[in-house]
């Protein structure tokens, strides 16, 4: 009689949860936690976050990058800002960069289209390429590169014309456009990628300079995405505008990632969260860790990233 | 990081609300325990008084979820929590259901009590429901101590002692079932035990639900239902 099976329709007792996994069939699964360790095994490592210093944790590197960064360096005369940092950038990703105040990533992002050529004292040791290409090549001109890897600065910054001259200013220098209708055209469509072309259409001809903070910045971004950039570089772009204008740039982010691959520095941890792909953490000039950003949110794999997006330290 | 570090925030205001959320959960895990406590030795001894002490019980720690769970709410709004703050308040606010859930299942077992001791009679089964009963209490604890410690070795004891409870209560349910074929006047008193059998094993699954939660909450490691091959089988019993 007691060798009834206890699954038997009788039974009202058997709880859902025997059906469950036991500890045993966890333990089974071929590769369930990372780099071969199993799930429980690992969750019992007596492994406490990663507290090196002059190694990036994470996955800095990827396959197929647009731009690779290898042992770069910066320094401003004597003083060195950034020390040796190796970063891929993905296309078509959005890499965020955070840190405290003077941790570099600024200056580690100006490097990726030489801006800081125009700083005199300041000197970049290592190499970056974008698409294999040396930009720090000797006969490199930087005026393509520049349309190349275009930028978006903190504060809005249009040129003191109209909203139609900031946007063809840059196709026109670099002979993109010549014919009234090309021009027409790439105004159009650049202000319609920067979500600024329903607001702006009927006063083309007015300063650019007249428009709300937010738009300003679109205008920027028109300007940028007019010279058919393949990298758009992003410094601080919403720390001048309110959380409406920040939104319609975070959704412009998004939308703008389908074609170009953008690196973006921010202050605001929520928005690095928000819009990007992979977060980079630099940490007194060193680049610590770069991860997925869900995973850097959620469990950094270094005590600096940890102390840094949970508030612990200024 | 195997230490919270709640103290080590800028904000003096973040580290108390979070200190706080840890602390009510303990407080909540604490009444539970008691009411656990109350309901076994209600069953040891037949006394309906600390069963009906049990379900008073029941009403605070139901209150105690409900504010907890507003708690973990307000610190979400207004702090945007991240990594081990964000584990910690996600973590309290699915804990204080389970915590909630063995609430209840104690109070279904109390009630059981009380039906019983009216009943008058000595039930068969009786040690075998102390000896799940007491199986259960300790991992409830352990659960909690593995929370208050941030444990994962703890933890992980806790996930392995509730499969020896669930293998337990399968093999003394069947002897019930034997007990019922054996004397069929029994049924309703034995059904009664086996009631209370799988109460006591739910809450063991609660505990668990604790347990991985604490994993989850240190290592920010997610073991729950690891195994595809489970889940697809999940799915299909409940289509």
């Amino acid at each position: 009689m007691s060798d009834i099976p206890v699954s038997t329709p009788i039974n009202p007792m058997l709880g859902d949860n025997m059906q469950q996994a036991t500890l045993d069939d966890r333990n089974n699964i071929p590769n369930a936690g990372h780099g071969g360790h199993t799930v429980i095994e690992e969750a019992t490592q007596d492994k406490v976050k990663a507290t090196e210093k002059n190694k990036t944790v994470g996955k800095p590197l990827c396959d197929n990058p647009k731009i690779e960064v290898r042992d770069v360096s910066v320094f401003y005369g004597e003083k060195q800002a950034v020390f040796g940092v190796d970063l891929d950038i993905a296309k078509n990703e959005v890499i965020a960069m955070i840190g405290p105040s003077g941790c570099g990533k600024s200056t580690f992002l100006r490097c990726l289209n030489r801006m800081n050529d125009t700083v005199d004292t300041c000197r970049v040791e290592g190499s970056i390429t974008l698409e294999g290409q040396d930009i720090y090549a000797p006969k490199l001109d930087v005026v393509p590169l520049r349309a190349k890897v275009g930028m978006v600065f903190q504060k809005p910054n249009p040129f003191p014309k109209s909203i139609y001259e900031n946007v063809i200013y840059g196709p026109k220098i670099h002979g993109l456009a010549s014919r009234r209708s090309e021009m027409d055209e790439i105004v159009e469509t650049s202000l319609r990628k920067a979500g600024l072309w329903e607001e702006v259409k009927d006063r083309l001809h007015q300063p650019g300079t007249g428009l709300s903070g937010g738009q300003q910045q679109r205008l920027c971004i028109a300007r940028t995405i007019a010279v058919s950039p393949e990298v758009i570089l992003m410094d601080e772009p919403c720390s001048a505008l309110d959380p409406i204008a920040t939104a319609k740039i975070e959704e412009l982010i998004a939308e703008l990632s389908q074609n170009y691959t953008i690196a973006i520095v921010t202050h605001s941890m929520q928005q690095a969260a928000r819009v990007s792909n992979r977060t980079a953490y630099f940490h007194l000039g060193k680049l610590i860790e770069v991860n997925d950003t869900q995973l850097v949110f959620t469990n950094p794999d270094h005590e600096l990233t940890e102390a840094y997006i949970t508030g612990r330290f200024g | 990081m195997d230490t919270l570090q709640l103290d080590q925030h800028i904000s003096q205001q973040f580290n108390a609300d979070l200190e706080h959320l840890k602390t009510a959960l303990l407080e909540m895990g604490g009444l539970v325990e008691e009411q656990l406590a109350d309901v076994i030795k209600a069953i040891e001894s037949g006394d309906s008084s600390l069963a009906e002490k049990a379900l008073i019980a029941e009403d605070e720690i139901d209150r105690r979820e409900l504010s907890i769970d507003k708690e973990c709410l307000t610190v979400l709004a207004r702090r945007q929590p991240a990594a081990s703050d964000l584990r910690l308040v996600m973590m309290v606010s699915k804990a204080i259901r389970d915590l909630e859930r063995m609430g209840d299942e104690a109070s279904k077992i109390a009630r059981m009590v009380i039906a019983l001791s009216e009943d008058g009679t000595e039930i068969r089964g009786n040690s075998e429901l102390r000896h799940l009963a007491n199986s259960v209490v300790k991992i409830v604890r352990v659960a909690l101590d593995a929370f208050a410690h941030s444990d994962v070795f703890e933890a992980i004891k806790v996930v392995k002692d509730d499969k020896e409870i669930d293998k337990e209560y399968q093999s003394t349910m069947r002897e019930m079932i034997t007990y019922m074929m054996e004397d069929p006047r029994q049924i309703s008193r034995v059904m009664n035990v086996l009631w209370m059998l799988r109460s006591l094993e739910r809450i063991g699954d609660h505990a668990r639900n604790v347990a991985e939660q604490v994993i989850y909450l240190v290592r920010g490691m997610d073991i729950r239902r690891t195994d595809l091959s489970d889940v697809e089988r999940q799915l299909e019993s409940k289509s």
